[in-house]
């Protein structure tokens, strides 16, 4: 039987298991949504701009492992979602966009909406599309779900013009899909993982590092297992919380220009780092002429332009991270040799004596509500197992560093790209792919209001999302930059004029509750996890002078930290 | 130092641009690059000469290697190779006296006169660069209106071969 356009891509996306799209119709996609109407495999999700949709669809991605799916019209609607697709390909998340296009014989005329949407996205999706025919839909779609979601994973763009999805063409949707010109991953060589695993054993002061491609690839038990089989030391990248629960004793928590005393020392003094899913951004590495002075290092990587692009390694093993652990693993089982445990001994006792340093403190007993202290009691609330989105500054950090991720999966941040309005549409994703778990927004009052419209997307699918608003009143990573390094002069870095963020709440029906006493914020937390129809706002008041540490300044070493 | 990147690329709309994008973004350099269907036609086949420190010739090949549409691709300079430009010029020349001398210096070059007015030679010229650059200085002080060159096409010497790998 022969299908429209737009039904071929609607049975399509079945096909490969889509049960939600986020988007916003306009004049390009009518006749999309006229096929999403009249069908109920898949439910669409109406956001209140395209930017929200990206991240919702981000969100859903992250937490489940499943590409997010996107649907948003031609030019404006397209423009507006290059954020998020921008924000998916530097934190390697599978999605899926399909954008309107104007109609095949308009293009390239100027047309009303037009804009050259495989052009203005091409450096930050893996890969795009346009589809010049209705025949070409579903194999389009085929292509674009194994590209996103193998190798590195990544977002695909689908540009479809309005005429292609109103013709009519025969659906039959691929079973299997192979392409000449790409091959997402070849095997690692067994003589390299022989190498790796002697040279892991070799060491005397070891590290592991590990990123977001032991989460992305879903390898955590893997990096637990051999992790806890060395016994050896193992930080985690921004991008890696999670992987390795943060209470466990051999966890030295987050590394980089924020991370933890102990991490970044061990990095610092390690003399074989084992970097698991990691790309060695320059967050965690600072100034690389100063990094890892005395390591070998092994690396695994699934894509060969992580390898040595940054940093030279002298192992690279390339490969997905839960194939080549398993195999390392297995060699490792087999072998008689056991780390040197004297030199491990004493190499514990060295990283014990910096993390008795006690790095993260903060002064407890201030009377004014400390955002690190909100952090700490949310993760007492949740026991670490929330899923936590953030948006991007201060907050960030103190999620990172504060709420102890003890799962995977859970901790949904804009890394690479560093997304302001992120975590609000990103927490609408996380909720509606598990609608009975905990999902917390850890926002501040500049992030917030960058996607602050999403409360009514929020509101009309009752998603009862907590949003954690440490209310500073000043931008805190720039107030923070300008106090060290400018002197002081806080150019642009407060808000005059910031809404009543608890009617705001309300005016959109959900609730809202300002925190401004310490010894209410705990009640407030306790009262948040009860709501189970829509949103709470909770504005905590808190102290604005509070600055992240530690931190790396930028061309610092890693053992060059300032501390409180 | 300089490198000959030779590329098999599905011949598609953008695919070039793909390419061209990725050494603007990262802030490769490209001295030249040239592209043209193959005999099988559906791949193109693109020269880029660029240049970089090891480290970064090997992640432009690396980058490249990760662009969907590149199917194979080969750094020509690894191995011993031919590498050929092609160059139009189009010279005045007024007297006869200079018509010898023009004359005279595409043939010791091996190039060819392939059009003639009354004022001006039109000659092809086809070699490696260093020849091409060899001939536009013996022109010395002829008055040349203009020169278009291929840029750079490479193929390696004896049995390598840039082709589709049998995907039996």
């Amino acid at each position: 039987m022969e299908l429209t356009g737009a039904d071929i891509l609607i049975e399509s996306l079945k096909k490969e298991g889509v049960d939600l799209i986020f988007g916003y119709p306009g004049g390009a996609v009518l006749h999309i949504y006229d096929a999403l109407y009249q069908q109920e495999d898949i439910t669409h999700i109406l956001v209140r701009h395209e930017q929200a949709a990206t991240h919702a669809a981000d969100g859903y991605a992250r937490s489940t492992g499943r590409p997010g799916v996107v649907l948003v019209t031609s030019g404006p609607g397209a423009t507006n979602a290059v954020t998020g697709i921008a924000t998916a390909y530097m934190d390697s998340v599978p999605m899926i966009v399909i954008t309107g296009q104007v109609p095949s014989s308009l293009i390239g005329n100027d047309a009303f909406q037009e804009v050259d949407c495989v052009g203005i996205t091409r450096p930050c999706v893996k890969h795009n599309f346009l589809v010049k025919d209705v025949k070409e839909i579903a194999n389009t779609i085929k292509k674009a779900f194994y590209i996103a979601t193998t190798g590195r994973p990544g977002p695909v763009v689908v540009d479809i013009p309005k005429d292609i999805t109103a013709l009519k063409a025969e659906f039959s949707y691929p079973e299997t899909i192979s392409m000449r010109s790409y091959t997402p991953i070849e095997p690692v060589e067994p003589s390299a993982i022989e190498k790796s695993v002697e040279l892991l054993l070799s060491a005397k002061r070891p590290m592991i590092y590990s990123g977001g491609g032991v989460v992305l690839d879903g390898a955590w038990d893997e990096l637990i297992e051999i992790t806890q089989l060395l016994n050896y030391p193992i930080t985690n990248t921004l991008m890696g919380l999670g992987a390795y629960p943060a209470d466990d004793k051999q966890c030295l928590g987050m590394l980089g220009m924020h991370g933890t005393y102990e991490a970044n020392l061990g990095m610092h003094n390690c003399d074989v780092l084992f970097a698991v899913g990691a790309r060695f951004d320059d967050r965690v590495t600072g100034n690389v002429e100063k990094f890892c002075p005395t390591a070998k290092i092994v690396h695994i990587d699934v894509d060969p332009t992580s390898i040595s692009k940054n940093v030279k390694v002298d192992i690279p093993l390339i490969g997905r991270v839960s194939t080549v652990l398993k195999a390392m693993l297995e060699v490792l089982k087999k072998k008689k040799q056991k780390p040197d445990q004297d030199a491990l001994a004493e190499w514990w006792n060295q990283i014990n004596e910096w993390r008795s340093m006690d790095c993260l403190k903060y002064d407890r007993d201030a009377d004014i509500i400390k955002p690190q202290y909100v952090l700490e009691e949310l993760h007492k609330i949740t026991h670490g197992e929330a899923y936590v989105t953030s948006d991007v500054g201060q907050h960030q950090m103190w999620a990172a560093q504060f709420y102890r991720f003890q799962k995977p999966r859970r901790w949904i941040n804009s890394g690479g790209l560093g997304t302001m309005g992120f975590g609000l549409p990103a927490a609408m994703g996380v909720q509606l792919a598990h609608p009975d778990e905990t999902v917390c927004c850890v926002t501040g009052e500049g992030s917030i209001q960058m996607c602050i419209q999403e409360l009514a997307t929020i509101r009309q699918y009752s998603l009862p999302i907590k949003v954690i608003n440490l209310n500073n009143g000043v931008l805190g990573m720039v107030r923070q930059w300008q106090e060290f390094f400018y002197q002081g002069r806080y150019a642009m870095s407060y808000m005059e004029s910031l809404p009543d963020f608890v009617m705001l709440a309300e005016s959109y029906g959900h609730c809202g509750i300002k925190v401004t006493k310490k010894s209410d914020v705990v009640d407030a937390l306790t009262e948040a996890m009860k709501i189970r129809d829509k949103a709470i706002f909770l504005d905590f008041i808190t102290d604005s002078k509070e600055n992240v540490y530690p931190m790396i300044p930028a061309g610092g070493g890693q053992n060059e930290m300032i501390l409180i | 130092m300089r490198h000959i990147i030779s590329i098999l690329i599905e011949n598609e709309a953008g695919a070039l641009s793909r390419v061209a994008g990725l050494f603007s973004a990262r802030g490769y350099n490209i001295e030249s690059l040239t592209v043209a269907p193959t005999n099988d036609s559906s791949l193109s086949r693109m020269t880029i000469v660029t240049s970089g420190t090891d480290e970064i010739i090997v992640q432009i090949n690396k980058q490249l290697n990760k662009l969907i549409d590149v199917v194979r691709l080969s750094d020509m300079t690894e191995g011993e190779h031919i590498e050929r430009d092609m160059m139009l010029i189009k010279i005045k020349v007024d007297d006869s006296a200079e018509r010898e001398e023009v004359k005279r210096l595409a043939d010791i070059f091996r190039g060819q006169i392939i059009d003639v007015t009354d004022e001006l030679y039109t000659i092809e010229l086809t070699g490696s660069g260093d020849k091409l650059d060899a001939f536009l200085k013996s022109l010395g002080e002829v008055d040349i209106l203009e020169v278009v060159r291929s840029g750079t096409i490479g193929i390696s010497r004896g049995e390598a071969a840039l082709q589709l790998l049998s995907t039996s």
